[in-house]
């Protein structure tokens, strides 16, 4: 009898403190293989630090994440984790992959070119077959032909696809999303949820902080509703409607935005 | 309040649909419009022009330069080597400039108080000094120290030189142009480095790739188009900076030209020709300035714009 695998990612108590002012307090989540799942919560609630925890851009004062059961940034030996060196987070975070909200792209290289970069210079693999792939993926996103185009000769839904492959470049076992389409023009959201609702479909395990509650309830399994750096409910994503759900907070942010 | 209300009445009381032709725009197709001739503007460049055409005329139709001589000396010998010396010292300083400058603006930016504690002092120490200063005391090192050892701090030491042999005029003015200009450098790399947005190391580090990784592809890359400007200005500034080696004796441009005018008195026609090389060279590196900032620019080739035609969605 084998142990089931650890899920692909859980977050235990995290807290992360701004000076003395708790941004996120004591936040648990736990996300299974093949499972997506989206924070939702005024802003100022804590989501967007909340994901930051998840591949430590923000380091988490207290608690613990675990990817694939492994502790980031830190050796369990027994009862003590133990700071790891930090060249060592680097190799952590190859495995999560993540989409900004300003989708951050390397200015100074092409659609092409930022996709290949990480698979390139940091897994090493020859640049040949490098190429092909990261053609493969930005024909995946539907941008194939964009492939010389640098940053700025695209349109922000653009960007954003080019992201999202350069994120899937380095084959994570997990996908981070950060309010992917809050930075868009209204008509360029749904080709970046579209690209994203595909992604689930096929399997990949995502964290989506996101306003768009249509696509929360659509595309997620499960929604984590956050309000002042606490989980407020959590629940299924088909019930994120003002009927649905069970706390009087989340009804009232939902009666907001739906 | 009042006279909101008046406003919005009186456009309410205007017929509906007379559009451009009622009010003001009445009757403005028959108008005609007069653009302002800038005839001041024309009248001072004339009379720039001709004041330059003027200064021109007077320095080459004046004896005292004897253009021949100048014509003589501009490609003999000794010139010529001054012309190479000055470019060494240029170039040697401007690189050991630029790599000490990177490392002490990461320095700077390093979360190590230590490290930021040595690049301040480093940056105010060679910031402090008169560079002629600092040349000569660079230039005397072997009065500080008389013999320089490589070895262990406070332990043994494998060789040991004389400084008068290892530290010659040529290298106290490599090394103080060098070490000076790293400091102002660092500033401007410094400066550079903080104008690529945070979200671009960021994403970088999502993919797994290390803090100097990031450094190196990432955010230098950028901050070379925007440091390139401020570090050509330094180069430029530093190149005539070099004539002051002539006081150290090192055979410059501007020391080999006082070696023939002392021996000749021929002093401005050979002035005149230090300043031909000095502008010649100025203009080649403003030149190589403008190219690096062309090829610089991130956009896909004019052709490829053609043939992939922009499509926003």
């Amino acid at each position: 009898m084998s142990a089931p695998a650890p899920p692909v990612l859980e977050a235990w108590r995290v807290s992360k403190r701004f000076g003395s002012e708790y941004a996120v307090r004591g936040v648990s989540l736990t996300v299974d293989a093949g499972t997506a799942v989206c924070i939702l919560g005024p802003s100022g609630s804590g989501k967007t630090t909340f994901i930051r925890c998840l591949n430590h851009l923000e380091e988490p004062d207290e608690g613990y994440v675990f990817v694939d059961g492994e502790p980031l940034g830190y050796r369990r030996t027994g009862d003590v984790f133990a700071q790891v060196r930090r060249r060592e987070l680097p190799r952590q975070r190859r495995r999560i992959g993540m989409v900004f909200q300003q989708f951050n792209l390397f200015d100074h290289m092409t659609a092409l070119e930022n996709v290949m970069e990480a698979p390139v210079k940091v897994l090493r693999r020859p640049r040949s077959e490098v190429r092909a792939s990261a053609g493969a993926l930005l024909e995946r996103v539907g941008l194939a032909d964009r492939a010389d185009h640098y940053p700025r000769e695209l349109s922000g839904g653009q960007q954003q696809r080019v992201a999202i492959a350069r994120a899937l470049a380095m084959e994570p076992r997990l996908l981070l999303c950060d309010e992917p389409t809050s930075a868009l023009d209204p008509e360029m959201v749904h080709e970046v949820l579209q690209v994203l609702a595909s992604l689930v479909a096929e399997g990949m395990t995502m964290v989506t902080v996101t306003h768009e509650v249509g696509f929360a309830r659509e595309v997620a399994q499960r929604f984590v509703f956050m309000e002042g750096g606490e989980v407020v409910e959590e629940g299924d994503a088909r019930d994120l409607t003002t009927s649905g759900v069970s706390e009087e907070r989340t009804r009232s942010f939902l009666a907001k935005v739906l | 309040m009042t006279t909101t209300t008046t406003d919005r009445s009186r456009a309410e009381k205007r017929p509906a649909g007379a559009g451009p032709s009622g009010g003001a725009a009445a009757g403005l197709e028959r108008t005609e419009r007069r653009l302002r001739r800038n005839t001041g503007v024309k009248l001072v460049g004339v009379l720039a022009a001709l004041l330059l055409a003027f200064v021109v005329q007077g320095i080459a139709r004046n004896s005292a330069l004897e253009w021949r001589v100048v014509g003589s000396y501009l490609f003999s010998g000794p010139i010529l080597d001054g012309v190479l010396r000055t470019l060494l010292i240029t170039v040697t300083s401007i690189a050991i400039a630029v790599v000490l400058g990177v490392l002490l603006a990461n320095m700077r930016l390093s979360r190590n108080r230590v490290l930021q504690a040595v690049n301040a002092v480093y940056v105010w120490f060679f910031r402090s000094i008169p560079l002629l200063v600092l040349l000569i005391i660079a230039y005397n090192f072997s009065l500080l120290y008389a013999h320089l050892s490589l070895g262990l701090p406070f332990g043994p030491s494998f060789v040991t030189f004389t400084t008068a042999h290892v530290v010659t005029a040529l290298t106290a003015a490599i090394i103080t142009f060098g070490l000076q200009q790293a400091a102002y450098t660092s500033e401007v790399v410094r400066a550079a480095i903080m104008s690529v947005s945070r979200g671009q190391v960021e994403a970088a580090e999502t993919l797994g790739v290390t803090y100097w990784g990031a450094m190196r592809r990432i955010v230098l890359p950028q901050a070379a188009r925007i440091a390139l400007p401020p570090v050509a200005n330094e180069t430029i500034n530093l190149c005539k900076s070099t004539s002051l080696v002539a006081f150290i004796s090192v055979p410059d441009l501007l020391y080999s030209v006082q070696e023939v005018y002392a021996a000749n008195f021929k002093v401005l026609p050979l002035l005149v020709v230090a300043t031909i090389w000095y502008m010649a060279i100025v203009s080649v590196m403003s030149a190589a300035q403008w190219w690096l900032e062309r090829s610089m620019r991130r956009t896909r080739r004019t052709t490829r714009i053609a043939l992939a035609p922009e499509v926003v969605e």
